[in-house]
């Protein structure tokens, strides 16, 4: 059974359509990675899900619940997290204090101070640091840190590489592969195609909105994605399914 | 001597502006929101305080314990009522909001109380005017002294609230980005409704000590919203420990005035507020334009 159902999801910017009557299943513990050229809808997807874009039509199911209506902390509650784009962290508040207000809002589970801080040891050094002083790969260690502090049950990661030196990068998803082989569930928007195709188990492409392709990563080649990306609506290879 | 007793004077009264703006300052730094009615929810509180020593012969300190709570339930409505809706419909319409409740409050005082001045001070006994003579012929009023204790210790709370407690994080959180702080699970609307309460809570003990020090009346609100907000202005917005600063140098440009000229009480504390404000403005921008010229570098 899946753990998340989108239904004929439809979202919208003001006149503009931005998500166009998706239908996704996630099943439990799989790595999904939404792509597309920016517009196509991802971020507006992702944000969707949160809870912090409204529904303009569909519904959303979350292991069995309907929760279409219920607002980002309720969903946070319920085990959906989001990494937002840009990182968003409280900027006049300390590295442990951004991870404490998620720990006391969130849910409980495995994901405490002691166990995020042995995933990001980077971030006990810098527990005690203004989350604005801290540099652009730190902050973004710290801002899936904090997700994970809601011990949350599905994880929307949002271009977590946006912005950052190789270097960071690389160091963030050095952090990630400890989640990664947990069971978490993991929904991934990343621009990075090579670093997608590493780590999702499937690849949904987006084109203005709607969902265009979509098959098992390790079924697609890079060259296959970019079509898509590039607005090739016609699917590339048998194994890939024309939506 | 004069000139350092009339200093001190300022000081003590800056106490009380301090106490009176710190929910005005809360508020802001919360919600961004600038409650109008805050002086006339003092008076409220001050009329509940007065009704309660009046008619049952309750100490308005031992009062407190029933208009504390019941000023945080009145925030508490007041922000699922009125402010939380306004505040989604544009920064200006909680301004318009509390503007128009501040009328209503005020007019509603009038009908119920009419529009005879009462203090609390024939309730606290001698404290309304017991002193102590330091050398110098300086006098520290015990009230005034009390006022300025506890609107220390009210910041102090306030802070230790912010800085120690979940409570206080969320707080903060919601404060820097309600949308993320959703993300993480903060109800955003229950912070500010709690927010709001806590605000309340810091009223009626503001009106408490203002009906303990002088009159009031029921269109008293509107002459203390202006002290509560010039102190918040002058001490940065948002700031807590600003606010008492902000009082302080009210107080002090009050009391100094005063000693000028006898009319200087008043002109003195919106001088010192306007210039400021101006130097502020001006320093700000003149601190961009410094900066954005470093960058351009030489012509």
């Amino acid at each position: 059974m899946s753990l998340l159902q989108v239904q004929g999801l439809e979202a919208r910017h003001g006149l503009l359509s931005a998500v166009r009557g998706v239908d996704l299943e996630i099943a439990e513990g799989e790595k999904l990675a939404l792509v597309g050229a920016n517009g196509a809808g991802k971020t507006t997807l992702l944000r969707t899900l949160a809870g912090i874009h409204p529904v303009a039509a569909g519904r959303i199911v979350f292991d069995g619940v309907d929760i279409t209506e219920m607002s980002a902390h309720q969903r946070c509650a319920a085990g959906i997290a989001l990494v937002p784009e840009g990182r968003r962290l409280f900027p006049v508040m300390t590295v442990e204090e951004n991870l404490l207000v998620a720990r006391s809002a969130g849910r409980g589970g495995a994901w405490q101070l002691e166990t995020v801080y042995e995933a990001f040891p980077q971030l006990k050094e810098k527990s005690n640091a203004l989350a604005s002083h801290l540099s652009g790969g730190q902050q973004q260690a710290t801002a899936i840190a904090r997700a994970l502090m809601t011990n949350p049950r599905v994880l929307l990661l949002d271009e977590v590489s946006l912005g950052l030196s190789p270097i960071a990068v690389q160091g963030v998803y050095d952090s990630l592969r400890t989640l990664l082989e947990t069971h978490t569930t993991i929904v991934l928007v990343e621009q990075d195609l090579q670093r997608t195709l590493d780590v999702a188990d499937r690849i949904v492409c987006l084109l203005e909105g709607e969902i265009v392709a979509e098959g098992a990563a390790a079924e697609m080649t890079r060259e296959q994605v970019m079509g898509y990306y590039f607005g090739n609506r016609q699917p590339a290879t048998p194994q890939a399914t024309l939506a | 001597m004069i000139w350092a007793n009339q200093l001190i004077q300022g000081v003590l009264l800056g106490g009380y502006y301090a106490l009176l703006a710190c929910g005005l300052s809360f508020m802001f730094g919360v919600m961004r929101i600038i409650n109008l009615a805050h002086g006339s929810l003092a008076v409220v509180a001050a009329y509940g305080l007065f009704v309660l020593a009046q008619r049952w012969d309750v100490h308005p300190f031992v009062g407190l314990v029933a208009v504390v709570p019941a000023m945080a339930l009145f925030g508490w409505i007041l922000h699922r009522l009125v402010l939380d809706r306004s505040a989604r419909a544009g920064e200006l319409v909680p301004i318009l909001s509390t503007f128009g409740l501040a009328i209503v409050l005020d007019n509603s005082l009038f009908e119920g109380f009419g529009a005879n001045t009462r203090s609390l001070a024939p309730y606290i006994d001698t404290l309304a005017y017991d002193s102590w003579t330091l050398p110098g012929d300086i006098i520290l009023g015990q009230l005034p002294l009390l006022t300025l204790a506890v609107a220390v210790a009210l910041l102090a709370g306030l802070h230790l609230l912010l800085a120690r407690t979940a409570l206080g994080r969320r707080i903060r959180a919601a404060a820097q980005d309600p949308e993320t702080a959703q993300l993480v699970g903060v109800n955003a609307r229950t912070v500010y409704a709690a927010s709001t309460a806590i605000a309340m809570m810091t009223v009626a003990i503001a009106g408490a000590f203002m009906a303990m020090r002088a009159t009031f009346d029921p269109y008293t609100g509107p002459q203390q919203l202006i002290f509560a907000f010039e102190a918040v202005v002058i001490g940065g917005a948002g700031s807590l420990w600003g606010t008492l600063v902000g009082g302080i140098v009210l107080g002090v440009a009050q009391s100094l005035g005063a000693q000028i000229h006898p009319q200087g009480f008043l002109i003195a504390g919106h001088v010192v507020f306007l210039a400021i404000l101006l130097a502020r403005l001006y320093v700000s921008y003149g601190i961009r334009h410094f900066i954005r010229s470093l960058r351009r570098g030489p012509a």
